[in-house]
C-alpha cells in the first residue's frame, strides 16, 4: 500500500515555520516513514503542474504557512485546499497575518515604495516590479500583490489552526503523533476547525511570575529599567500580551525575561485579539482623571502595533482604512 | 454603501452603547418627555459601561457603522462603584488605537448621563450626529452597510 502523501507549503511567510518543522529531530524520521513527501517547496523540488495533475484529495495532510499577499498564494491555495484531506493553517500568519499582516496597516503605494527606496535597498534606477514585463522571448509575469494581506481561512475553508510564531517544535511532534495514530486507526482526529497544538487558557496560566492585585502609575519599555525577575511584568508596568495570548508556549518569553508579545495568536474565546488587550492594560491603570490616564497612556508608545503586532490581517477591522482603501 | 447627495443629506449609522442605569434611562427619559433629537443612534443597552468589551467598538465599525457612542453614569455614580472609570480609561486607549488604524477620534464619542438628564442625552446625542455628519461615511471595505430604516413619527 503506497504511503500517504504529506505536502508542505509557504505563501507570505519567513521560512521559521519549515526550519520548526525540521527542528522536531528523530522526530521527522516518523514523518519520513509513515508519509510520501509530494510537495515541499523549501526542502524539494517539485512544480505546481504536478500537484494538479493530482487528484482531488489525493494529499492527506498540508501544513499551509504564511498569508495571501498576492494572487499566487491565492491560486494555490485554492490548489491545496481542493487537492488536501487535511488542510492545516500552520504558524501564525496563515492563522491571523503575523508579522507579514503588519502591512495592512500601511497603503500598498508604501509599502511597495519603502521596500524599493530606503537607504537599504540599493536601487539608482527607482525601479519597481511590473506586474507584466515584454521580452523577446515573450511576455513574462510575476505574482500581483493585494492590498491587504489576508489570512487562510479568509481565502479557503481551513480544517485546523496550529498558532506560533513559528510553533513550538514539541507541540509539532505531538500534532504528527496524533495524526499518524489516527492514520492507524487508534485515536481520533480533533473536530474540525479546532485548534491543535496549543493550550486553550492564556499565557499568564503558564507563567510563573507571581501575581498579585494589578494597579499601573506608568508604563515602560522593557530595555529601559531594571525588571523584577520574579514579579508579573505587566504589575510592573511592562506591556506584556499574556492576558489575552493563548498558551502552549510554556510561557517561553515571560520564564526568559522577556514580555510576551502574542505569537500564539488569541486565547480561547478571543474574537478581537487586540480589543481583548485594550480591556486588559486599560482596567488596571491607577487613575481616574483623564489627563493622567493620557499620561500614562503616553508610556505605550504604539498602541496598535503593540495589540495587533501578529494578529492585525486576523483581526475585525483586518487592516488601517488607508490600507483598505489603497487598492481602490 | 450611503450616497451623498444634495437632495439627500448623508445619515450616519450610529451604534450607542448606554448603561442600564444612567444614560439607557436618560434616554428613556428623553422618549417618554417626548423629546425630538437625532434618530441615526440604534441603542444597545448594557448593564454597565464597564461591560463594554472594545470587542464591540471594532466590530460596530466593520459592521458599517460610522460612529460610536458610549454613555454611562457620571464619574461617581456608577452603580457598580468604580466601573465606568474602566470605560473611561478603555475609551481614552481605543481612541488611540483607532486613529492608528485610520478612524478619526471624533467617531468616538464618551457621553456621561444620568436618569434625570433626558435633555442632555437628547442633545448630545444630535450634536454628535451633526459632527459625524460633516466627517462623512466612513465606508468600512468589505462592510455591507446596514439597512436604512425609516424615519418614525411617534403621533403625540
Amino acid at each position: 500500500m503506497s504511503k500517504p502523501k504529506f505536502a508542505m507549503y509557504w505563501a507570505a511567510s519567513c521560512g521559521g515555520c519549515e526550519i520548526a518543522v525540521l527542528n522536531i529531530h528523530e522526530k521527522i524520521l516518523d514523518v519520513d516513514a509513515n508519509f510520501e513527501v509530494v510537495f515541499w517547496p523549501v526542502a524539494m523540488d517539485a512544480k505546481y503542474a504536478d500537484v494538479e495533475k493530482m487528484k482531488d484529495g489525493e494529499i492527506t495532510l498540508c501544513l499551509w504557512n504564511g498569508g495571501i499577499r498576492n494572487d499566487e498564494n491565492e491560486h494555490i491555495a485554492h490548489l491545496l485546499r481542493k487537492k488536501s484531506k487535511i488542510l492545516v493553517a500552520f504558524g501564525s500568519c496563515a492563522c491571523e497575518g503575523c508579522i507579514p499582516g503588519l502591512a495592512n496597516f500601511t497603503p500598498i503605494q508604501e509599502v511597495i515604495d519603502t521596500a524599493f527606496t530606503t537607504v537599504s535597498t540599493e536601487n539608482p534606477d527607482n525601479l519597481r516590479p511590473q506586474p507584466h514585463y515584454q521580452m523577446p522571448e515573450g511576455e513574462i509575469t510575476i505574482p500581483t500583490l493585494y492590498p491587504l494581506l489576508r489570512t487562510l481561512d479568509q481565502v479557503v475553508d481551513v480544517d485546523y489552526y496550529m498558532p506560533g510564531c513559528p510553533p513550538e517544535s514539541h507541540q509539532i511532534a505531538a500534532v504528527i503523533d496524533v495524526v499518524i495514530a489516527a492514520l492507524q486507526g487508534k485515536a481520533d482526529l480533533p473536530p474540525k476547525g479546532a485548534t491543535i497544538g496549543a493550550g486553550n487558557s492564556t499565557v499568564c496560566d503558564e507563567c510563573e511570575r507571581t501575581r498579585n492585585v494589578k494597579t499601573i502609575k506608568e508604563f515602560k519599555r522593557i530595555q529601559l529599567g531594571k525588571v523584577d525577575p520574579d514579579l508579573c511584568l505587566l504589575e510592573q508596568g511592562i506591556p506584556c500580551n499574556g492576558p489575552a495570548t493563548r498558551s502552549g508556549c510554556n510561557a517561553r518569553c515571560p520564564s526568559a525575561g522577556a514580555q510576551c508579545i502574542g505569537c500564539y495568536g488569541p486565547a480561547e474565546g478571543v474574537v478581537d485579539y487586540g480589543a481583548r488587550l485594550i480591556s486588559a492594560f486599560a482596567s488596571v491603570i491607577d487613575s481616574d482623571d483623564p489627563q493622567e490616564i493620557d499620561r500614562i497612556l503616553d508610556g505605550l508608545v504604539d498602541p496598535a502595533g503593540q495589540f495587533y503586532r501578529f494578529n492585525l490581517a486576523g483581526s475585525l477591522l483586518r487592516g488601517s482604512k488607508q490600507a483598505h482603501t489603497s487598492g481602490d | 454603501m450611503t450616497e451623498t447627495t444634495e437632495k439627500k443629506p448623508f445619515e450616519p449609522t450610529i451604534i450607542g452603547f448606554t448603561c442600564n442605569w444612567c444614560s439607557y434611562r436618560a434616554a428613556d427619559m428623553a422618549g417618554i418627555s417626548r423629546m425630538k433629537y437625532a434618530h441615526n443612534v440604534r441603542l444597545i443597552r448594557l448593564m454597565c459601561s464597564g461591560r463594554l468589551d472594545p470587542t464591540f467598538i471594532f466590530k460596530a465599525f466593520a459592521g458599517g457603522a460610522d460612529a460610536v457612542l458610549i454613555s454611562g453614569c457620571h464619574p461617581g455614580d456608577c452603580h457598580y462603584v468604580n466601573q465606568n472609570y474602566k470605560a473611561l480609561r478603555r475609551f481614552h486607549l481605543v481612541t488611540r488605537v483607532l486613529e492608528q488604524l485610520g478612524i478619526a477620534p471624533a467617531r468616538l464619542k464618551l457621553l456621561w448621563a444620568s436618569a434625570a438628564e433626558g435633555a442632555i442625552f437628547a442633545s448630545e446625542v444630535t450634536k454628535f450626529v451633526e459632527d459625524v455628519r460633516a466627517l462623512g461615511p466612513l465606508n468600512w471595505n468589505g462592510a455591507e452597510a446596514l439597512p436604512e430604516i425609516e424615519k418614525e413619527e411617534v403621533p403625540a
